[in-house]
């Protein structure tokens, strides 16, 4: 007991300068994660021995940083989180600069299939048409002869948007709407979390099937955009539930009640008082958003209402591997292993995240 | 409590009929209907189908048919299965599915509360590194990737377990399946148990407990799992609805006769009634259930009412 109350002279809260930082909620994990990748080298310089000395949080309230510089560093001190973030750095950067890399290199692109009947099936990784070793095709080809690398660098940039654009739009939506309701309570709760009910009741596939149906898989990309249409309106509700419930738990402690017989208005106390203070489950949420999209779409593919050829993702690349699982099992582990070393990582970077962010964790 | 029930369960009907209701219209405002996929038809037949399925009635009036059956129970007979009720469907492909979830849920449960509990307690320790990298793996794995490889290892290549087929009720057949649906929502609740669990473990009450000169076991089960299981009972609900997605995946991958695929071939065929028939009676389940767990969370947490 002794030992706190002098931070909490020092820092009346310890959430206090999360308000001004994190007054849009949806914000912060995107943020950072930007904010980590433009300025590492001065960060670096800044925090490199304090990684290694400084206790948890005590070394945060004397240098008197900024939350983010602060929560940067417990980052950079925690070993899984840091090679989430290289994985994924490196995911990412490869899978958008690659796909012309490699048609400068070896001419394949996604959709090229070659020409000569000879070379239209199947062919194990690093491995000419006549058995011998090659560079030509490092993850092998398809049934069709397409290069799977190709394939997979393009699957890659589709699961990555998708799971970032619907978990932004599961972000927005699900925090302010949970929020408002578990703040609000009473009748209106109960028509708002009924109406969530309603959604979750739907089993989504029909939503998309009938979609598809209604607009017609025309393209590729109209597909494409309908499944952002349908991940984005189902991916919400889960975060909504969570908010909701840490709120109405939150909701009758004393700072809130402070902030009201203050005089602060009622949008002002939900997203400055009480979402701020969900912040922790709603980014551990988050980051098991993004996977969880991903393997929606992944789902999708796999049961063939998902991303059509000659565009490809990692679940419907998964998808085409497994039906050849037993004869040619490249076609499934490389686009699988890729896309499970993606999530791994996002989630290892998404729990170091909770870790560097949540202020309660200061404390420990 | 008791006025608190019955009006959830008084809303429960409007809220059928919505779901209802926008799956209906979903279906019928997509172009076409169940008989187009099939090859072109003389205007002399169509009729007679269009008369026989009430298409030739106005939208309303077949709406309101629908609602008047479901209303009764009465999900009407399938289209593609020729002469069968989409009520002798269900219950016919309910136990498979329902065995299927439950117990995938089951060990899920157990696995992933114990996994989680053990991590928090030792935060930052080897097992909570190895339980946590564990839970990653299998968030990370989707169903589809898992099953195969467990069949390719387990059946094609160690001779152990059979690849497929539903086997009845305790039969070995369950155990791929049952692993490869359960993973994920182990690594889920390990997860909220673990951070669940961190965040009581640190609150005054258990401090308290601890004060008062209680064995840690008891602090650890009977007060801090308490609080630390919120997390996992919010998530309940959604589970389910998740299960039902992914025993879609894991029956088509050990082609089991159970609910997720006759709802996949319905949606495939546009075979009305049973589409209608399955999401009613999965809506249903999944109201009655969420209820279950908002009645839960008042019992547990006390600190909330309604």
């Amino acid at each position: 007991m002794n030992d706190e109350r002098p931070d909490k002279i020092k820092e009346p809260s310890p959430t206090e300068p999360a308000f001004d930082t994190l007054g849009t909620p949806p914000q912060p994990p995107v943020r950072s994660r930007e904010g980590d990748i433009t300025r590492p080298t001065n960060e670096l310089a800044v925090g490199e021995g304090d990684v290694r000395t400084a206790e948890r949080g005590e070394g945060a309230f004397v240098a008197g940083t900024s939350l983010w510089r602060d929560a940067w560093k417990r980052l950079l001190k925690n070993k899984l989180a840091v090679f989430g973030l290289i994985v994924v750095a490196v995911i990412t950067i490869v899978c958008l600069i690659g796909p012309p890399i490699l048609k400068k290199l070896t001419g394949f692109d996604y959709s090229y299939i070659p020409t000569d009947s000879n070379l239209t099936k199947s062919f194990p990784p690093f491995t000419a048409p006549n058995g011998a070793f090659s560079w030509l095709h490092p993850m092998g080809t398809d049934n069709a002869g397409r290069d799977i690398l190709a394939r997979v660098l393009l699957g890659g940039q589709i699961s990555l948007m998708v799971g970032i654009i619907s978990t932004i739009v599961s972000l927005i939506i699900g925090v302010s709407y949970g929020a408002t309701a578990g703040y609000l309570g009473g009748k209106v709760d109960d028509v708002m979390m009924r109406i969530v009910d309603v959604l979750y009741s739907l089993p989504y596939i029909i939503l998309v099937v009938v979609l598809l149906a209604m607009f017609g898989s025309k393209s590729a990309i109209s597909q494409l955009v309908l499944l952002f249409i349908a991940l984005g309106a189902i991916s919400w509700l889960t975060m909504a539930r969570i908010v909701r419930g840490q709120v109405m738990s939150l909701k009758n402690q004393e700072f809130v009640t402070a902030a009201r017989a203050t005089g602060v208005s009622t949008t002002k106390i939900i997203f400055r008082h009480l979402v701020p203070n969900t912040l922790g489950p709603v980014i551990v949420y988050a980051t098991l958003t993004i996977p969880q999209v991903m393997l929606s779409e992944a789902f999708l593919s796999f049961l063939g209402f998902g991303v059509q050829a000659p565009l490809a993702s990692w679940g419907s690349l998964a998808n085409d591997g497994v039906r050849n699982i037993a004869i040619f099992p490249w076609q499934l582990i490389f686009p699988g292993v890729t896309m499970a070393l993606a999530l791994f990582s996002l989630n290892f970077l998404g729990d170091g995240l909770r870790d560097a962010l949540d202020p309660q964790m200061r404390k420990v | 409590m008791l006025r608190f029930i019955l009006r959830r369960l008084i809303v429960t009907v409007p809220m059928v009929i919505i779901v209802v209701s926008l799956t209906w219209g979903l279906i019928r405002l997509a172009p076409g209907n169940f008989y187009t996929s099939e090859k072109a038809i003389p205007a002399a037949i169509k009729k007679n189908l269009d008369e026989k399925y009430g298409l030739d009635k106005p939208w309303y009036v077949q709406y309101g048919r629908m609602l008047k059956n479901i209303l009764k129970l009465d999900f009407g007979t399938s289209l593609k299965y020729q002469g069968q009720s989409v009520n002798a469907i269900l219950a016919r492909s309910l136990p498979v599915s329902a065995t299927l979830g439950i117990l995938a849920y089951l060990l899920a449960l157990i696995v992933g509360v114990t996994a989680g509990t053990l991590a928090a307690l030792k935060q930052n320790s080897r097992l909570d590194y190895a339980s946590m990298a564990l839970a990653m793996l299998g968030i990370s794995l989707p169903n589809f990737v898992l099953g195969p490889i467990l069949v390719l290892i387990f059946s094609l290549t160690l001779f152990l377990l059979p690849p497929t087929r539903w086997g009845g009720f305790p039969s070995v057949n369950l155990i791929l399946p049952v692993i490869t649906l359960s993973a994920v929502y182990m690594a889920y609740i390990a997860r909220l148990t673990r951070s669940g669990m961190l965040e009581v473990l640190r609150a005054d009450y258990i401090r308290t407990a601890r004060a008062k000169g209680l064995s840690e076991r008891n602090v650890v089960l009977r007060h801090a799992l308490r609080g630390g299981l919120m997390p996992v009972v919010s998530y309940t609900g959604p589970a389910l609805a998740f299960l039902i997605a992914g025993t879609v995946v894991v029956e088509r991958i050990f082609v089991y006769p159970g609910l997720g695929t006759y709802f996949l071939n319905a949606c495939l065929n546009r075979d009305e009634p049973l589409i209608i028939g399955i999401v009613a009676f999965v809506s249903i389940s999944v109201l009655i259930f969420n209820l279950l767990v908002d009645i839960a969370y008042g019992f547990i947490d006390p600190r909330i009412r309604y």
